[in-house]
This record gives C-alpha cells, sequence and structure tokens, in this order.
C-alpha cells in the first residue's frame, strides 16, 4: 500500500510539473489570442489576462488589410504573400543542395573532401551581424541588392551550411554497398541520387524543410536590411506596424498581426512534427 | 559466359599494400573461390574485378577486352553483397529490375525477366514486398535474383552466406552449386570459410597477406598445399605439424620427430626432393589421416597423450602431445579415450607432406 502510494505520488508530481509547464509556455499564446479577439471596450477596461466580453473579429480584418506599417495603410497581407514567395524558393533550393552535398561529401569522397565539409559547418556558426556589410556588397557587385532574389541568395548561402549537415549525417548510416550495387546495376551519380537515395531522405527532408522554412520564415534582420522596399517580408511589416505611433495602441491588432505572422512555422510543425523528432533521431542509432 | 585474366594486379592504399602482384587465370564457366583470412586483399581484389575500385597497376581482362578502367556498368557483370544491399525503398520487383531499368530494357521484357528470375529462386510469392518484410534467407535470394537477372557474363559473390544462420548457409550452399551447375556462368566468390571453398569451388585461389598461396582444384589444395600457410587454412580441424628430421634408416628414408627415438618411414613414392641443406623441416599430416592401433609394432607408429576428447558425433576428436608437440587426431567414436591416455596411432605415410621450416614451402614441390 505505501508502495502504491508513493508511486502515485510520484506520477502525479511528473504530470503535475509537466502541465504547468505547458501552461508556462503556451501563456503568451493564450494571452494574444484571447486579446486579439478583445474590442476597443474590453481591451480599455479588461485585464491582460481576462477572457473577452465579447467575440470581435475585427483586429484580424484590420491587421489583415488596413493596419499600417509606416506611412502604408495596407495590413500585413501583401508582406505576408512576400513571405511566401521567399520561403518557398529558398527552402526549396537549400533542401535539394543539402542533400545533392551531402550525398556527394558522404559517398563520392575526394581528395580534402572531409576539409572542405569541416569549411562548410563554419558557415553554420558565423553570427548574422557579422556578415551584413561584406553581403551588402557582394549583392551589389551581383546586382541583386535590394531584391528577392538577393534575400533568397541571402537565406540559400546561410542555409545550405546547416542543410549539408543534416543530410551528410543522415547518410553516414547508409551502406556503401547500396551506392555500389546500383553502380554495378548501371546507374549513375545523378540516377542514384533520384532513385535510391532521395527515397530513402524523407525524414530527412522533413527535418530540413521545417528547420529551413521556421529560420527563413522568422528571419528579421536579413529582411530588414537585404529586403528593399517592395519585398519586405512579414517580420518586418509587423515590427513596423506595432511601432507605428500613431493614434491609440491597438493591442488587438497587434496580437492578431503577430498571430497571422506565427501561424505557417506553427502549421508546419503541427502537420510534420511528428517527422522532425524522427529525422533527428533518425542515423543516431546505427540500425 | 566469359574467361578472366588477372596479370600482374597490385593495389595499395598510400604506404598499405594489399595485394602484391596477382596473377590469375579464370576460365569460361569456371566456379571460382578466393578464400583468405580477413585482410588477406580477397574482398579488394573483387572490388576490382567488379571495377568498384582500380588497381594501382596491372590489367584486367573480361573475355580477352582489357576492362581495367571501364566503369563496373560497362563490364557486364552482377555482385551479390554480404550485406546483400537491397534497395530499401522498392520491392522486391523493382529491385531485381532495376538493372535491366538502367540499362533500358524495354518494359514488357522487364517483366518476363523478373517472372524467370522469381521462379529460378522461387521468390513469386515475394515480389510486392519490401525487403524489411523478407526474412534473412529471402533477403539473399533477391540479392541473388538482382544478379541473375539480365544474364550478366560474370557473377561476383562477396560472402553472401556470412549473414546467414548455419542452417540455412548449408541450404543456401546447396542452391548456389545447383544454380551454377544450371547456368554455367563463370563465378568468382568471396569467402573466409574454407568448408564453403572446398565445396563450392571448381578451383580454389588461396590469399594471404595479398598474395596467391595457391590455385588449384578442392582436392589438390586440401591434399597437395603448397605451402603451411595453405595446409593449415584449408582443413578443419588443421593439418598436424610435428617438427622433425630426415634420417636414413634401415630400407630407407625415415623422419625422426623431434625427441623422439622411433622414426617414421616415408614410403618411395612420397619421398619430397630432398635438393639442398634441409636442416629441419615439418612433416604434416591431417587428423584423420591416420589410424588407432591397439598393439603391435608398426611402421609409422606415434603415441599421442590425450588431454581434451571431444566427440562431434561420427568420430572423435582427441586433442593432445606427440612429445612436447601439440596434435590432433580424429578417431572412431567406439574408442574412447580418457584425458591422460596414450593412444598409439598409425600414420598414413602415403598422404603426409612435407615443408621446409626456413620458407614453409612443400618438399614435394621443389
Amino acid at each position: 500500500m505505501p508502495l502504491r502510494f508513493s508511486a502515485a505520488l510520484k506520477r502525479g508530481s511528473i504530470y503535475g510539473a509537466l502541465i504547468g509547464l505547458a501552461l508556462f509556455y503556451l501563456g503568451p499564446l493564450i494571452v494574444m489570442l484571447m486579446t486579439s479577439f478583445k474590442g476597443p471596450m474590453d481591451l480599455r477596461t479588461g485585464q491582460l489576462i481576462s477572457l473577452p466580453q465579447e467575440l470581435v473579429l475585427d483586429a484580424w480584418r484590420i491587421a489583415w488589410t488596413e493596419a499600417c506599417t509606416g506611412v502604408e495603410c495596407t495590413g500585413v497581407k501583401g508582406y505576408f504573400f512576400n513571405s511566401v514567395g521567399l520561403v518557398i524558393p529558398a527552402v526549396a533550393i537549400t533542401t535539394f543542395v543539402g542533400a545533392i552535398n551531402g550525398y556527394a561529401l558522404s559517398f563520392f569522397r575526394f581528395r580534402g573532401s572531409e576539409l572542405f565539409f569541416g569549411c562548410l559547418l563554419f558557415g553554420c556558426f558565423v553570427p548574422f551581424q557579422a556578415i551584413l556589410i561584406p553581403m551588402a556588397q557582394t549583392l551589389g557587385f551581383l546586382g541583386l541588392a535590394q531584391s528577392l532574389g538577393g534575400l533568397i541568395f541571402v537565406h540559400c548561402v546561410y542555409g545550405i551550411a546547416f542543410t549539408t549537415m543534416f543530410f551528410r549525417n543522415y547518410f553516414q548510416s547508409v551502406p556503401m554497398n547500396l551506392i555500389q550495387a546500383a553502380r554495378i546495376d548501371g546507374a549513375g551519380f545523378s540516377r542514384i541520387f533520384l532513385r535510391i537515395i532521395l527515397p530513402l531522405s524523407v525524414p530527412m527532408i522533413v527535418v530540413s524543410v521545417i528547420w529551413q522554412f521556421t529560420q527563413v520564415w522568422n528571419d528579421f534582420l536579413f529582411g530588414v536590411v537585404f529586403a528593399g522596399k517592395d519585398n519586405q517580408p512579414v517580420t518586418v511589416a509587423l515590427n513596423n506596424m506595432v511601432n507605428t505611433s500613431t493614434g491609440i495602441k491597438q493591442y488587438n491588432v497587434d496580437m492578431a498581426g503577430a498571430v497571422i505572422a506565427a501561424l505557417p512555422t506553427l502549421l508546419i510543425y503541427v502537420l510534420a512534427g511528428r517527422f522532425f523528432v524522427k529525422g533527428l533521431m533518425a542515423g543516431a542509432v546505427k540500425g | 559466359m566469359a574467361s578472366m585474366t588477372i596479370k600482374d594486379v597490385q593495389k595499395s592504399f598510400g604506404d598499405t599494400q594489399v595485394l602484391k602482384r596477382v596473377d590469375l587465370e579464370i576460365k569460361d564457366g569456371e566456379f571460382v573461390i578466393l578464400v583468405g583470412p580477413s585482410g588477406c586483399g580477397k574482398s579488394t581484389l573483387l572490388n576490382i574485378i567488379a571495377g568498384l575500385e582500380s588497381p594501382t597497376s596491372g590489367q584486367l581482362k573480361i573475355d580477352y577486352n582489357d576492362v581495367t578502367y571501364l566503369p563496373p556498368k560497362d563490364r557486364d557483370i552482377a555482385m551479390v553483397f554480404q550485406s546483400y544491399a537491397l534497395y530499401p525503398t522498392m520491392t522486391v520487383r523493382e529491385n531485381i529490375a532495376f538493372g535491366l531499368e538502367m540499362r533500358k530494357v524495354p518494359k514488357g521484357e522487364r517483366i518476363k525477366e523478373v517472372a524467370r528470375v522469381a521462379e529460378l529462386l522461387q521468390i513469386e510469392n515475394l515480389l510486392d514486398r519490401k525487403p524489411s518484410q523478407l526474412s534473412g534467407g529471402q533477403r539473399q535470394r533477391v540479392a541473388m535474383g538482382r544478379a541473375l537477372a539480365r544474364r550478366p557474363k560474370v557473377y561476383l559473390f562477396d560472402e553472401p552466406l556470412s549473414n546467414l544462420d548455419a542452417k540455412l548457409r548449408v541450404e543456401m550452399r546447396t542452391e548456389i552449386k545447383k544454380l551454377h551447375k544450371m547456368l554455367g556462368t563463370t563465378i568468382v566468390y568471396v569467402t573466409h570459410d574454407q568448408v564453403e571453398a572446398m565445396t563450392l569451388a571448381d578451383r580454389i585461389v588461396v590469399l594471404n597477406g595479398g598474395e596467391i598461396q595457391q590455385v588449384g582444384t578442392p582436392d589438390e589444395v586440401y591434399s597437395n598445399p603448397r605451402n603451411r600457410f595453405v595446409a593449415e587454412f584449408i582443413g578443419s580441424p588443421s593439418m598436424n605439424f610435428l617438427s622433425g628430421q630426415l634420417a636414413e634408416g634401415e630400407g630407407g628414408c625415415q623422419f625422426m620427430v623431434d625427441g623422439e627415438s622411433r622414426g617414421l618411414k616415408i614410403p618411395k613414392s612420397n619421398m619430397p626432393d630432398l635438393k639442398g641443406d634441409l636442416g629441419k623441416i615439418y612433416l604434416g599430416i591431417r587428423p584423420e589421416q591416420m589410424s588407432w592401433v591397439s598393439e603391435g609394432e608398426r611402421e609409422a607408429l606415434i603415441e599421442l597423450t590425450a588431454d581434451v576428447v571431444e566427440p562431434t558425433g561420427p568420430d572423435t576428436l582427441v586433442a593432445g602431445l606427440v612429445g612436447h608437440q601439440n596434435f590432433m587426431a580424429r578417431i572412431d567414436p567406439k574408442i574412447t579415450p580418457k584425458t591422460g591416455d596414450q593412444l598409439r596411432l598409425q600414420l598414413d605415410m602415403d598422404s603426409a607432406v612435407f615443408f621446409r621450416a626456413s620458407d614453409g614451402m612443400n618438399l614435394a614441390r621443389m
């Protein structure tokens, strides 16, 4: 009897701690969602963590189409699609190039390939701020300054270091014999990649997509520096919207805008999160 | 179907020389087994034949065409790997058809070929499964099926049975032999298992330290090993070696075992070539080349002090000492010696072989 009691106590305290932590982490999101549904009356009278007295959807509409981001008052809609237009090519390119790099570095070793990989890894550790000026010069030189192409380029340069590392480490667990068998069967570099390696890489592709999507979508610094006026991503627009200081502070609109900006990454995690954990673990244990 | 010529092939990885001057002729339709301990260079040699590695120097010909620097796909070979190396995301059917597809065989023919191979190997009911849904033996079959499709000139096997359990290994061994009889294609097969080598091969190539020690039929390699390494490596339990000297005695030449007064008479038919100064030599005799005698004076008699007695069923292995030298005998299981017993054994001196102590070479082959 005392044994069962102590076991229950143990279990109970674990659950208690987990629920407490979950609430702690969910807190900001709950506050954001509640605030975004509040009307102006609620905002003025209510507390930060009070439930809305009436459900008002205005804030969402305003954030989407009317809110002022600086001098223009067109909402975050346009910027949201800027971000979509940025994130899709940036994620696709980095994932694909990372997969090819990892494949080549794992199965087609050349003199100095390990050193090459080591140098590439440095890219993971260079802080964003350090490269702003040289990157601006490079983009100018390439004729990509202040353009969407330029911003995609910057994200690819940064992302490929990470995706290459992901894929290369993942392929360490793929036996060399598989490649040899395919070579004897008559397949070449690209066909082995497309027919044998790529289908094997689905978990890692998911990891790479989630990682890159989150990185690129949430990026603010590169967006604000390199995007140019017409291509600013949603993060920059959100910042401008929140910092626009005319009239009354519309917290509900700010919160709705923030949730809109965060929604795609949230969605990606929910949809592909299962693979994410699986993918991160894959290759850790030789199986 | 093809013959193959390996000429003066060498391979080094950095400073390590893995293969030193390998020369080998393989006839059309021959089943050749490369056998040797780990690190002897047998797998490297197979990879060079496959084109997965290129030799540092030397030449490789298949059907009189120089293929030394051709990529694997242009050599018309197929290979079965120890790990099977099945494509994990493809079904069995796709695995078998992949090589055909890469060679642009039309779809109709591909389907026919897969059906033929599947029937041959009795894997028709597995065609729609993924490799992960197969047992070890089934994977082995599929790996062979992949090699059999598209009828290459040469099959290469890299320790194909090592990952199977003992019973399945014996079954598959028989099956590979049957398959070779039926197809008659040239096979080069690598193994470290000398039993596999003895049972399957038309000819055995014994490798050690990157050098060919002997090439011969299983019988040649077994009965007339070229040197001590081959004698020790082939056969299980291993051949016995007794060190001693040759001496002229009454009625011909005798072998005097170190520390023993009695000589072992060597028959005229098995006299070693005795050119040059021999000094110490070894008499090599296999555990089964002797028989137990109860009493009476015989020629070629030794006394074995039994230490470990191991009944195996059909016969009993007795390990012990002759004088101070290790020795093992395979005797009738009805004789049940105990530790410490003295066993009188008459050696079959017609089968004995003699090795020079200095370099381990077989004297009869000088």
